[in-house]
């Protein structure tokens, strides 16, 4: 029975903890921008833009690093753009999101036809991050390869998760960032600058989602593809509410989603009759359950969806 | 500003562009192959907003209309047009109102939020499509994951010869004008209308609010189905796993540009259809590459969220 093989079973595990990253990277985000009551959906277009401008600044200057910077900052771009539509501008949320993630996902690509030249059938690639053996612990009989051989993004994924824990119920810039999600009135009497708070953390939002975009094309592929997220930042909405808004569960959730992905993955190469598409279901049918199981104690943040208007 | 990224003259690119989408009588019908399933996305989206039910579902609605029809369309093979493509819009216009239908009764009974229960609903729609394609179903003579031949009785009559403008086009139309008559004369209509205005104030003067907001997503999602029949009975003769290049998401992007107006959604589809046609026009001629279609879309809708803002204001201003 080649599914109960030791080294298959540790092989899908990394694969969970890989395939984990980028969401835990767009849930935080996409965390911290519903905290503040913005629904960001334009986080599918910010990863694709990650993706693709990480890509091309790692491909041209050949250090990966400056490519995962780089798409951090268009994040921050992104972040902005949707901060001037949803908080200046005070648009609908999800179709200022859609229409960000629809432009996105045409530019993304855009930018890298014309960018890169085309070279003749080859598909231009880098060489992708290599994992990061951490010593001794690596050595540990699969849980060291399971959770001490990953990308170093991998590693500061895992560690954003408690810092963001932290800084969203241990700070006083948490409180005021979850008041302004809450009840946006009473957080501008109180003397926090709703507006601001909003604009950061979109940024934030969109730097997050960003980089998690980056890994999939300079850590996971080593090329962009046109739709090399395949909906992932769909699933990160998705995460978010299923995580109930909380980083801590949004590791479980993360890792839940993308061991399904990783279990999907190795029974496709195992040759599995069933089709794999129902595996990729899953992550979107366990979040609608989990919307109706907490339907009766939602506990969105209650200002979500509403522009806030400055009093003048 | 993006074709001079791509090294083209913007100016060449452009008149290109509208010389691909209506430049001779080949192209203009080809334009209105997408108009026909931008329109009906886009009178989806716009009926469902007007009562401030936010499908962004339409694109799983359009594949779920397009599955349950071909489900009886390739097996349809003994039954008369007159019977066969009548029966295949009713079993297309359910299939696509079921799946509207559940994130209606969830919000109303339960208060889950819409927005995500549609958006999630076509990931679940499409991924069930492309189970049942690459599973049970998968092409016995290609081996594709597309769905047999449809019956040949159930493929829309063509009505401009040597075209592909098919008799869907029309449909889109009627429907069009339906939705015109829905908002303009009817009770229903002023109803929508009102509870997209004020829900509370709607619900006190005795319109029974939940009932109609999933009628009007019951409506909404049946309407994003025909375009999925549409496409199956009109260009591909098959049921597919990219039956749609996300018409759905581009009818959000119509229903708002149309400032969710029968007239405006019309118009904002024939719009969007030259610029998906004289883009793919465009890529021929100059080489830009064709995502820039989708980019423009995008870029459409945002700077139109501006300027909606900037209407608003002045309006505000002369109130004072």
């Amino acid at each position: 029975m080649p599914i109960l093989d030791v080294t298959l079973i540790t092989g899908v595990l990394a694969a969970t903890m890989r395939l984990a990253t980028p969401l835990i990277y767009g849930t935080i985000g996409e965390t911290f921008s519903e905290r503040a009551g913005v629904l960001n959906l334009g986080i599918e277009g910010m990863m694709l833009m990650g993706a693709s401008t990480g890509f091309l600044v790692g491909y041209s200057s050949g250090n990966l690093w400056l490519g995962v910077f780089a798409a951090a900052m268009i994040g921050v771009v992104l972040g902005l753009v949707m901060a001037f539509l949803t908080v200046s501008i005070g648009a609908q949320q999800h179709v200022a999101g859609l229409g960000l993630t629809i432009a996105c996902s045409g530019f993304s690509f855009y930018l890298y036809r014309v960018t890169i030249e085309n070279v003749g059938g080859v598909q231009p690639h880098v060489d992708p991050f290599a994992t990061i053996p951490i010593p001794y612990l690596s050595q540990m009989p699969i849980i060291g390869e399971v959770l001490f051989d990953q990308h170093a993004l991998a590693y500061l994924g895992l560690i954003l998760v408690p810092v963001s824990a932290f800084i969203l119920f241990r700070t006083r810039f948490g409180l005021a960032l979850r008041a302004v999600g809450e009840n946006p009135n009473a957080a501008a009497t109180a003397g926090i600058d709703v507006f601001k708070m909003r604009y950061l953390c979109l940024c934030i939002a969109g730097a997050l989602s960003a980089v998690g975009g980056a890994w999939l094309s300079l850590a996971q592929s080593g090329m962009f593809l046109p739709g090399l997220t395949q909906g992932r930042g769909w699933v990160c909405i998705a995460l978010v509410v299923f995580a109930n808004w909380s980083p801590f569960r949004v590791l479980g959730g993360a890792i839940l989603f993308g061991g399904i992905d990783a279990v999907q993955l190795s029974l496709q190469s195992v040759g599995w009759k069933i089709p794999y598409q129902l595996f990729l279901m899953l992550p979107y049918v366990l979040t609608i359950a989990a919307l109706i199981a907490v339907s009766r104690r939602a506990r969105a943040p209650a200002a979500l969806l509403s522009s806030y208007k400055r009093e003048d | 500003m993006p074709i001079y990224l791509g090294g083209v003259n913007p100016l060449y690119g452009y008149s290109q562009l509208l010389h691909g989408a209506v430049g001779n009588k080949l192209a203009l019908t080809e334009t209105f192959v997408i108009f026909a399933p931008l329109l009906l996305c886009g009178i989806a989206v716009a009926l469902a907003f007007t009562c401030k039910f936010w499908n962004i579902g339409a694109e799983g609605q359009l594949y779920s209309g397009g599955l349950i029809g071909s489900l009886f369309a390739v097996y349809a093979t003994s039954i008369p047009s007159v019977i066969a493509i009548p029966v295949m819009m009713i079993l297309g216009f359910l299939g696509g109102a079921a799946w509207a239908a559940w994130p209606a009764i969830l919000k109303v009974k339960l208060k889950v939020d819409e927005v995500v229960t549609t958006l999630l609903g076509n990931w679940v729609m499409t991924y069930a499509v492309a189970t049942i394609l690459f599973g049970p179903w998968k092409n016995p003579v290609t081996g594709w994951p597309e769905s047999p031949v449809i019956s040949e009785t159930t493929d829309y009559p063509i009505l401009v010869a040597g075209s592909r403008f098919h008799l869907g086009i029309i449909i889109a139309m009627l429907v069009a004008l339906a939705f015109y008559v829905i908002i303009r004369k009817t009770k229903w209509g002023f109803e929508l209308l009102g509870i997209g205005g004020n829900q509370t104030a709607s619900y006190a003067a005795g319109i029974n609010v939940s009932r109609q907001i999933i009628l009007a997503a019951i409506v909404s999602g049946g309407i994003a189905g025909l375009a999925g029949v549409g496409q199956v009975a009109g260009i591909e003769f098959h049921m597919k796993t990219d039956l749609s290049p996300g018409f759905g998401y581009t009818g959000v992007v119509i229903a708002m540009v149309g400032a969710l107006s029968p007239i405006g959604v019309v118009l904002a589809s024939f719009l969007m259809a030259v610029i998906v046609q004289g883009t793919q026009a465009m890529h021929r001629a100059t080489g830009v590459p064709w995502a820039l279609a989708e980019t423009i879309q995008g870029i459409i809708l945002l700077c139109l969220l501006v300027g909606l803002f900037f209407t608003k204001y002045r309006v505000r201003l002369r109130m004072r």
